[in-house]
């Protein structure tokens, strides 16, 4: 099991949704980065990540890794924000049949999965139909 | 830069080997591959295996291999690239003979991946895509190229049927190869019909797990002409990578790694796409495969599921895909798969490759990847 400070660490981006806008090119690094992938510069400012957008696509685990395995079947997608930032999470309270390319999601903060009966519980964002 | 041959291939038969261990997996094939050669020296090793430490609780392999083939003192590098591992680990095999540091290089591939139950395997191999921003969500690898497979459906109509039509191809194709690990046909309705594992993906759309090794020899080409066996010499070398992160890629319906690593060996070999005769390509999916096609210029963007479907890619077609059956049929060993594709292309442009033979082969081409594209490794063959 791994020691709390690897979750503890991207708490920050995981709880808050905070990200880096480049100085150079605008690009909006999320999670945050050293280095700017796309125009290299390294000074960036910190921003918030848009709350909500749209599903680019998604799928449903229904084979699922062992620390998952008690929640399978689950849905997961990718959103392009509304700041033009694409990610990737869970999205939940959604019937599957409901599920469709270009969907509006938000972001909402809950559990993601819990390290056994006495490791830590793990949190962060999921998505919700808008 | 010296030229450079392949002058011996080593393979045995592929599927959940209980009774073997991954020391003597790796040796059985490294043997096999000696003795083709019919040499007996070995300057250095490069292996590629993606994550012994998971599946086996072992790594440093790069001691354990030579301590068992009875090679040490014999320089060994393991080389890890996800499940581009066996096909980079060619590259750096091809490198190091190529600039004169070594004569006679063994290239091997390995993964033992049954000593794990199914739900380790899949974290295992979820450890090539992003842990803390895709992992961390509970997705697996069937659930990205599922969801590579929904947008490319979405963006170009690429049905659920001509993904099943990968499958059944590569199946009919493995049927003929007789080390394969599911050396049988398969039908549209079985693969339909088959579970889910992450939608729109079903169990026949996905390359199972595996163990097994293949092995290759290197030397200059020189030095090859002295050797019994045909030589094939590799005529280019390309490699590329892109985002560990779906999510970050500018287009998810294309595997932009492969098609770098494609423009780069070819420009290397001095060939067109089209001068290729055969493509052994990373069918880790079904719809891996029609992405890889798309990638490597073989067809347009978006029109790789018509082109399984009217029979380009099928073993007569104008251009055959996966003649030894693919990763679907053949199994998929993560860090073997890109060695046992050259050993397919090497023993297709020899005219060794029995039923399967692709009439009258003298340039094949390999495409090779990690995780969902971060990385690309693309290598082409022309006969002597």
């Amino acid at each position: 099991m791994p020691t709390p400070s690897r979750s503890w660490r991207e708490i920050p981006q995981r709880y808050r949704l905070e990200a880096g806008k480049c100085t150079g090119c605008g690009f909006i690094c999320f999670p945050p980065r050293l280095v700017c992938p796309r125009c290299g510069s390294r000074e960036f400012t910190k921003t918030k990540l848009a709350d909500s957008g749209k599903l680019l696509t998604y799928t449903i685990i229904r084979v699922a890794p062992h620390q998952y395995v008690d929640q399978a079947p689950y849905a997961v997608g990718i959103a392009e924000q509304d700041d033009g930032t694409n990610l990737t999470a869970q999205i939940v309270d959604c019937d599957f049949q409901d599920l469709k390319i270009g969907m509006r999601v938000k972001i909402e903060f809950r559990k993601i999965y819990e390290e056994g009966e006495a490791g830590v519980i793990l949190y962060g964002y999921k998505f919700v139909k808008e | 830069m010296r030229n450079v041959a392949v002058i011996g291939v080593g393979m045995a038969k592929w599927g959940e080997l209980w009774g073997k261990s991954l020391r003597d997996i790796f040796v059985e094939t490294a043997l096999l591959a000696i003795e083709d050669a019919g040499l007996d020296r070995i300057d250095s090793m490069y292996v590629g295996c993606m994550s012994p430490g998971l599946f086996i609780g072992q790594e440093h392999l790069a001691s354990l291999l030579p301590d068992y083939l009875g090679r040490n003192p014999v320089p060994t590098v393991r080389v890890e690239s996800a499940c581009s591992s066996g096909g980079l680990a060619l590259r750096q095999g091809f490198i190091d003979v190529a600039s004169g540091m070594s004569n006679i290089v063994l290239v091997g591939g390995v993964e033992k991946m049954t000593d794990v139950n199914g739900h380790e395997a899949t974290y295992a191999l979820g450890t090539a895509a992003d842990q803390e921003y895709e992992g961390y969500h509970g997705l697996t690898f069937p659930g990205l190229y599922a969801m590579m497979a929904h947008a490319h459906m979405a963006k170009y109509g690429t049905t659920r049927e001509q993904l099943a039509m990968v499958a059944v191809k590569n199946h009919d194709n493995g049927s003929k190869n007789p080390l394969a690990q599911f050396p049988f046909k398969i039908t549209i309705e079985g693969v339909l019909g088959s579970v889910l594992v992450a939608d729109p993906l079903r169990v026949l759309d996905c390359s199972p797990i595996t163990d097994g090794a293949a092995a290759v020899i290197l030397c200059p080409l020189d030095m090859a002409k002295r050797m019994k066996k045909p030589g094939v010499r590799i005529a280019g070398s390309g490699h590329a990578t892109d985002t560990i992160a779906l999510s970050s890629r500018r287009d998810i319906t294309w595997i932009e790694s492969t098609h770098l690593a494609a423009q780069k060996a070819l420009a290397m070999a001095g060939r067109k796409i089209e001068d290729i005769n055969l493509f052994e390509v990373h069918d880790c999916f079904t719809i891996a495969e029609i992405m890889a096609t798309e990638a490597l210029g073989i067809v347009k963007k978006g029109q790789g599921g018509k082109a399984v479907q009217e029979g380009l890619t099928s073993l007569r077609g104008r251009f055959p895909v996966n003649p030894s059956g693919g990763l679907k049929a053949k199994g998929h060993p993560v860090g073997a798969t890109g060695v046992a594709q050259a050993v397919e292309v090497v023993k297709q442009l020899r005219g060794e490759a029995g039923a399967r033979q692709v009439g009258g082969a003298k340039l094949g081409l390999t495409q090779n990847m990690g995780g969902t594209g971060g990385s690309s490794v693309v290598h082409i063959f022309e006969a002597e």
